[in-house]
């Protein structure tokens, strides 16, 4: 099976560089700013767009995260919105993948077989499902699979070797690493025990190894991008973003630069730690 | 739908923790491994008679088991019906059910060296047990608790603090129950070493919902002596109020396979069924989805956001219910009814008027079924409503709906 993911990690390690993966939340602050901030993000040097599908209760996020998510559900936010939003960022770009992160319930009460059929048609290359650990593999993920979309599983501290091969089987596009024990938005990780974990991932699988959790700004990022094929940075671009809301929490003429110069920031950062290509 | 209609009602769940349809073991990958490792400290413990003796002779010298089960006069002949008993979980050290399945679930957090406790509490009677035991093991105790429900339940909230926990107002969210257990759980995600997260309903990933289930069955064994040593004979049927549910699975456990025995359990319609977030009926007014680990029945809109329950009563305020629960209704073993705010007052003023017990508002709920239940039935009829917890923790909440008293 192949996605706009693997010519994208591919033509990234070309280059001899790790991919930039940035995540918002779909809908934050407003849909109209939401969109144009997802058309804005390649341009500034994202290679991979995860967007954020909100939930009430997203028990795997931090504060800056679970804030984003409740004020796109106040803007109308829903599943269905998400969708046509990628739908609508098609339009234009029909290389950078897509990749959708979220928690379970609004995609079961949606319909998993519904949904897989029309996030495919809307552009939507694979998915990060925070709450469907490889137990619950008949779920979501092997339907998934079926339909031709990635299924992105987490690797975690915890993932020892004994279970690191279940984590990865059915993992597909490529494996995001999460390299501290807690929710999004936390401490910054020690960046050698996330070379250590890359090394030990690698042993198990071919894909590219992308890692999060800790990335604030280019030097965080240059300092993982060292040793991982793909970066992931989130919490930092919604911090920028809520702060350049203005007190009602509406978006302002800052919102799109705010996130925009981050992301060019930290591509730079990613950029600049590159990595000997395998020649 | 085709529902197979099993042996035995009480061989649940399913190795990967399923009950029919639902259940299971919905967290993220960080908290997997723990929760395999808990599942298999459970099963050894569980195997061991010494984890049993010990639990037994806590649960009596210390939770002051068995509680008694008590034949409510007045009430039985004021309804003029069934002849009513209660069983009085109430009279429990802390004043629930819910010490029993902290009980069981301390005693195996030291099995398994975790120092480190974590628990969430809506009501706060959960967090109270908590605290209480943690206390009396020398363990640090950590109660996540929703800022609205810290402001309405304050009595609790200081005896916490006396017991030397530690009180985590929940800001984020409706900043309530289901808020509290968010919150828990990015603890737990957090500090994975050193911590076991003491859920305090029958719900929650695999093994929790069987896990509780068990340390609750208590309430249900004993009555089936209790009731052999008054009667003679089982209770004909069983009420009992829903949240989570924990006291409810615990009660009606042992008696899944005695189909002679009616199951009642009574869940919370707030200001009213017809009102969408104006109740906590997950069975009533939810469907089936996916929250805090496991599939069951919630409260949510049609995009599957999680809509916050509605209860006078800050225990059964929460937008799910235990798995086991989901499955006992779609099989049909278990019949779920529902009462109001205003039925469970006028039922909690009943109980005190004629018995001089001050219920709690969450069994008042399942008292205000047995005021419809018991007149319908003959007098040789046996009905047992679970007591679950006294009421001193509701009195300023009474108050404010009876208008000062």
């Amino acid at each position: 099976m192949t996605t706009r993911l693997e010519p994208r990690f591919a033509k990234c390690a070309s280059e001899g560089r790790a991919a930039l993966v940035t995540f918002l939340m779909c809908g934050d602050p407003d849909p109209a700013t939401s969109l144009a901030l997802l058309k804005a993000l390649p341009k500034a040097g994202a290679d991979v767009i995860e967007v954020g599908m909100p939930f009430t209760d997203p028990m795997a996020d931090g504060p800056s995260i679970q804030a984003a998510g409740l004020r796109a559900l106040a803007g109308g936010m829903s599943l269905i919105k998400t969708l046509d939003m990628v739908r609508a960022f098609r339009l234009e770009d029909n290389e950078t993948p897509i990749v959708l992160m979220g928690y379970f319930n609004p995609i079961y009460v949606h319909g998993v077989p519904a949904f897989l059929i029309e996030a495919k048609a809307a552009g939507v290359d694979g998915m990060i499902v925070v709450d469907l650990p490889p137990e619950e593999d008949d779920e979501l993920c092997l339907p998934a699979l079926e339909a031709g979309l990635s299924f992105i599983r987490l690797a975690t501290p915890t993932t020892d070797a004994q279970r690191l091969p279940k984590v990865l089987t059915n993992t597909s596009g490529f494996v995001y690493y999460v390299s501290i024990n807690g929710i999004t938005g936390a401490a910054t990780p020690d960046y050698s025990r996330v070379s250590e974990a890359v090394t030990r991932i690698k042993a198990h699988t071919d894909l590219p190894v992308a890692v999060g959790f800790g990335v604030k700004n280019a030097e965080s990022a240059a300092a993982i991008a060292a040793h991982a094929d793909g970066v992931v940075v989130g919490t930092a671009l919604i911090d920028a973003l809520k702060n350049s809301l203005d007190g009602a929490g509406a978006a302002t003429a800052q919102t799109i630069p705010a996130v925009t110069n981050l992301v060019a920031d930290i591509a730079n950062g990613v950029r600049s730690a590159r990595k000997l290509a395998a020649e | 739908m085709n529902i197979d209609i099993p042996n035995s009602y009480r061989t649940g769940p399913d190795e990967r923790g399923h009950f029919g349809n639902f259940g299971g073991r919905f967290v993220a990958e960080t908290l997997m491994p723990l929760i395999l490792q808990l599942e298999k400290a459970y099963e050894v413990a569980k195997a061991d008679p010494a984890f049993h003796e010990e639990l037994a002779f806590l649960a009596k010298h210390y939770v002051g088991r068995p509680s008694p089960l008590y034949f409510a006069e007045r009430m039985t002949e004021e309804l003029g019906g069934a002849k009513i008993y209660f069983k009085r979980d109430e009279l429990n050290h802390t004043g629930a059910h819910k010490i029993n399945n902290v009980l069981g679930q301390i005693l195996l957090a030291r099995r398994m060296g975790k120092k480190r406790i974590i628990a969430e509490t809506g009501a706060g009677q959960h967090g109270v047990a908590t605290a209480t035991l943690c206390a009396r093991f020398g363990l640090e105790c950590i109660v996540y608790m929703g800022a609205v429900d810290v402001e309405r339940q304050k009595p609790n909230v200081f005896r916490m603090k006396m017991l030397g926990a530690t009180i985590v107002p929940v800001q984020s969210g409706a900043r309530t129950l289901k808020d509290a257990m968010n919150e828990a759980l990015r603890d737990w995600v957090t500090n994975v070493a050193d911590t076991f997260y003491c859920i305090g309903t029958a719900a929650g990933p695999h093994p929790y919902p069987a896990m509780v289930r068990d340390f609750q069955s208590i309430i249900g064994k004993e009555t089936r002596w209790q009731m052999e040593e008054a009667e003679g004979r089982l209770p004909d049927s069983l009420i009992a109020c829903i949240g989570g549910g924990s006291n409810a699975i615990g009660l009606f456990h042992p008696f899944l396979d005695d189909k002679s025995v009616e199951l009642y359990g009574v869940e919370a319609a707030g200001h009213g069924l017809e009102f969408p977030e104006g109740h906590a009926a997950s069975l009533a007014g939810g469907r089936p989805g996916v929250l805090h680990g496991n599939r069951t029945y919630l409260l949510m809109d049609d995009d599957g956001q999680i809509i916050e329950g509605h209860s006078i009563s800050a225990g059964l305020d929460y937008p799910g219910i235990g798995p086991e629960h989901a499955w006992l209704r779609d099989i049909g073993r278990v019949k779920y009814l529902s009462a109001t705010d205003k039925e469970a007052l006028d039922a909690l003023q009943m109980c005190c008027r004629l018995e001089g017990i001050i219920p709690a508002l969450e069994p008042a709920h399942a008292l205000a079924q047995v005021a419809k239940l018991a007149p319908t039935k003959p007098k040789d009829h046996l009905m047992v409503v679970n007591v679950c917890g006294r009421g001193d923790k509701d009195i300023f909440t009474v108050a404010e709906h009876l208008g000062g008293m």
